[in-house]
């Protein structure tokens, strides 16, 4: 503090809590989406941040797919009591008891599955900003985002008709029915997040480190076995010692061989990776827009 | 020099933020493909994603403009329409780069990008020289006080590598620059392409004695772009956690924002504006614990002496270096709205967390980007122009001019109805500064 001098850390940390209290400052009916995952793990550090001694100004939205790792749900409702914040979560199987989210034919996935849920949870709740843990260095379409990044009265993004965002003035007016996503973390990358947890000795879910796990080969990525897509006949079921670098769905996020143990570890093997941490997405792999054709159609 | 990871494991030091422009076709893109493939912060996967789309379009060659242009309309007609930001780190620096577009309909978006900028590199092609658009972003680069500024001389072999051509060139931007605010520029012979002084020194360029562009990037000193001088902390959120079961909770009152400038101690005066009411700081809360000290840029909250109204919108000030306050506002804007600037019309005006009404009374002039010569009296200002203007506003303003301090010297203006960003402004010198009036501050 004597030298007036802030790190990268700090410079990125006291950009997100000026964007979150932005929020506070300019929403009736905020939301903070966390999932349990590492990068809604600095958020609500960073929500910490902005506005304690008070109570969070925000509840906490989930949108559980049902093809959650367990090990994250557990987390992730630890977590909320600890902080005292409001929990609200919304299935995508109630999503598609109630017809408001339809599966195409032969669909497993629950990916666009959220889209239509968490459109549902924003208009039950009226909420007019959801702030989410996205970033920029993740993904081609994440890259062109704003900070606040408006969506109309159908949720969509419009990446061609984006409010230019102009120092740190973020325009955050909005009419009724209309939406905002906001993404305090637009400019951190993996290696800040995991430096950032280091720092501030957060706690994170147990997949994230090195254990064993029966796995099968699909696409490319060896996948958690699971009931809800069994081994078939002719794959071969291998015990491995993995982790998960970044964590979606059960179903399609592959897991990397690895031997990180601890939060230094995974940065020692973040600074050698070769490739990205959407590399173990498969979700990403369907075409090289499928980013940006789900968050045209209301994707966070 | 670049190592082979990435990124460094030992701590980084900071971040370098620049902003690349220039027209269409000079070769941003690729530039930044190189750089991030030269600096090897390429994975594999990209690489791979690079070399799939080269088969089907490209005919074999990899195109590393590929890698920012990520929407499908820019895939499509191979153009840059919005700013893509990358992220990458050599062992001395953190660089988040804005890759801004060069169409003249997207300036608006090299405003967006180049706005937090440390540096802005300008890309001109050695065959065309400095066209319009090279002037136009220079000068807002340099409107928007942007510190550091790279004249790369791009596809110099098409040219031959000729010098006398570098050196022309060089010339034609240094005629102009006289004009400009800007003090520091470095001009560097490239091939975007073949990756010549963008990582590795060229060998075709003897008579350029350096630096390469990644090793300036990492060695140009940004002195904090901060201001050090004059407090100011613009309120975001008043914190009471109205804890009844904890009296010390109960009472707790606490302003937050994020410093907008200088630095504050524990037991110093200050004045809240616009109540006028002047009290000491009796704690700066954070949730590590309290501090005796804070600085610009930190976000903090403050916990006063004294129980004064203070609300979003309210600026708490230092008892030195004070700032202006007004109605009447002198400012330079960039117009980004299809839709031109009205004299009498009402916008939104956004200036730190303070939302006020304003009317534009005046348009003084518009500046021709073809001579950097200010036309006087225009009847509009359209899009992409820039010019200066007189804002009245519904409530004073509590601010610096945009020369002394960025962040209480800029706002933006915001289209009621449509609530679309239609200008980014840059505010003159206050002619009047806050005074005191019987022990207190009354604007």
């Amino acid at each position: 503090m004597s030298n007036y001098h802030l790190d990268h850390l700090q410079h990125l940390e006291t950009e997100a809590i000026h964007v979150m209290r932005e929020v506070a400052g300019e929403f009736e009916r905020p939301a903070l989406l966390f999932s349990g995952g590492k990068d809604s793990i600095c958020l609500l550090r960073l929500a910490e941040k902005a506005f304690r001694p008070s109570d969070l100004p925000m509840p906490l939205l989930n949108v559980d797919t049902g093809h959650h790792f367990p090990e994250l749900n557990d987390f992730r409702d630890r977590r909320a009591v600890q902080l005292g914040a409001k929990l609200i979560i919304r299935k995508v199987e109630d999503a598609i008891a109630k017809g408001i989210a339809v599966p195409a034919t032969g669909e497993v996935g629950r990916n666009k599955l959220q889209i239509p849920t968490l459109l549902a949870a924003i208009e039950e709740f009226r909420f007019d900003c959801c702030i989410g843990g996205a970033r920029r260095d993740e993904e081609k379409a994440r890259a062109k985002e704003r900070f606040f990044s408006f969506r109309d009265s159908f949720g969509q993004w419009d990446p061609k008709n984006q409010r230019p965002e102009i120092w740190n003035l973020y325009n955050a007016r909005i009419n009724p029915g209309e939406n905002m996503r906001v993404f305090p973390l637009s400019n951190w990358t993996e290696m800040d997040v995991w430096e950032y947890i280091q720092r501030e000795k957060l706690e994170v879910p147990t997949i994230y480190f090195s254990h064993r796990r029966k796995c099968v080969r699909r696409v490319g990525q060896w996948l958690p076995v699971t009931d809800i897509i069994p081994p078939k006949p002719n794959e071969e079921v291998r015990e491995l010692v993995v982790r998960v670098r970044t964590i979606g769905d059960i179903i399609s996020t592959g897991m990397i061989e690895s031997p990180a143990k601890s939060v230094e570890d995974i940065i020692t093997e973040i600074a050698a990776a070769r490739v990205t941490e959407r590399g173990s997405r498969a979700d990403d792999k369907t075409s090289e827009a499928a980013m940006e054709d789900r968050k045209k159609a209301g994707y966070f | 020099m670049v190592s082979a990871t990435p990124f460094a494991t030992h701590p980084v030091v900071d971040i370098l933020r620049f902003n690349t422009c220039g027209s269409v076709d000079d070769g941003k893109s690729t530039l930044i493909g190189r750089l991030l493939y030269d600096s090897k912060s390429l994975m594999e996967d990209q690489i791979e994603a690079l070399e799939r789309s080269a088969d089907i379009t490209g005919g074999g060659q990899i195109n590393l403009a590929n890698l920012t242009d990520g929407l499908r309309a820019e895939r499509e007609q191979g153009i840059t329409i919005d700013v893509a930001y990358r992220y990458f780190a050599t062992p001395r620096r953190k660089f988040i780069i804005a890759d801004t577009p060069g169409h003249v309909q997207y300036t608006r978006n090299m405003v967006t990008g180049a706005s937090a900028a440390n540096l802005s590199i300008v890309l001109v092609d050695a065959r065309a020289g400095i066209i319009e658009q090279s002037r136009r972003h220079t000068c807002i680069a340099s409107l928007l006080r942007i510190p550091h500024l790279v004249v790369a001389i791009n596809k110099m072999d098409l040219v031959g590598w000729s010098e006398a051509r570098f050196q022309e060139i060089r010339a034609q931007f240094e005629e102009f620059l006289p004009r400009l605010d800007i003090k520091d520029v470095k001009f560097i012979p490239i091939s975007a392409l073949n990756g010549d002084n963008v990582v590795e020194p060229s060998k075709h360029t003897p008579w350029h004695p350096g630096p390469t562009l990644l090793s300036h990037l990492e060695t140009v000193h940004i002195a904090s772009d901060w201001n050090l001088n004059g407090f100011r902390l613009p309120v975001q959120w008043v914190n009471r956690p109205n804890c009844p079961t904890n009296s010390r909770l109960h009472d707790f009152r606490g302003f937050s924002g994020q410093i907008a400038g200088g630095i504050i101690r524990v037991g110093q005066k200050v004045i809240a504006l616009p109540a006028g009411m002047t009290s000491t700081v009796k704690e700066i809360w954070t949730l590590d614990g309290s501090v005796q000290e804070a600085f610009c840029p930190q976000s903090i909250t403050l916990v006063l002496d004294h129980d004064i109204d203070i609300s979003r919108g309210s600026m708490i000030i230092g008892l030195d270096n004070l700032p202006g306050a007004n109605v009447n506002l002198q400012a330079k804007v960039c117009w980004m709205h299809p839709r031109p600037l009205q004299r009498g019309k009402k916008y939104w005006l956004k200036h730190t967390s303070n939302m006020v009404q304003a009317v534009v009374t005046e348009i003084e002039h518009r500046i021709d980007m073809a001579t950097l010569e200010p036309q006087a009296a225009p009847s509009e200002l359209a899009l992409n122009d820039i010019g200066e203007i007189q804002i009245r506003t519904a409530k004073p303003l509590v601010y610096d001019g945009y020369a002394t301090n960025r962040l209480t010297g800029s706002f933006i203006l915001i289209e009621q109805g449509t609530n679309a960003t239609v200008a980014a402004g840059m505010l003159m010198p206050p002619h009047e500064i806050v005074k005191p009036e019987n022990g207190d501050y009354v604007i």
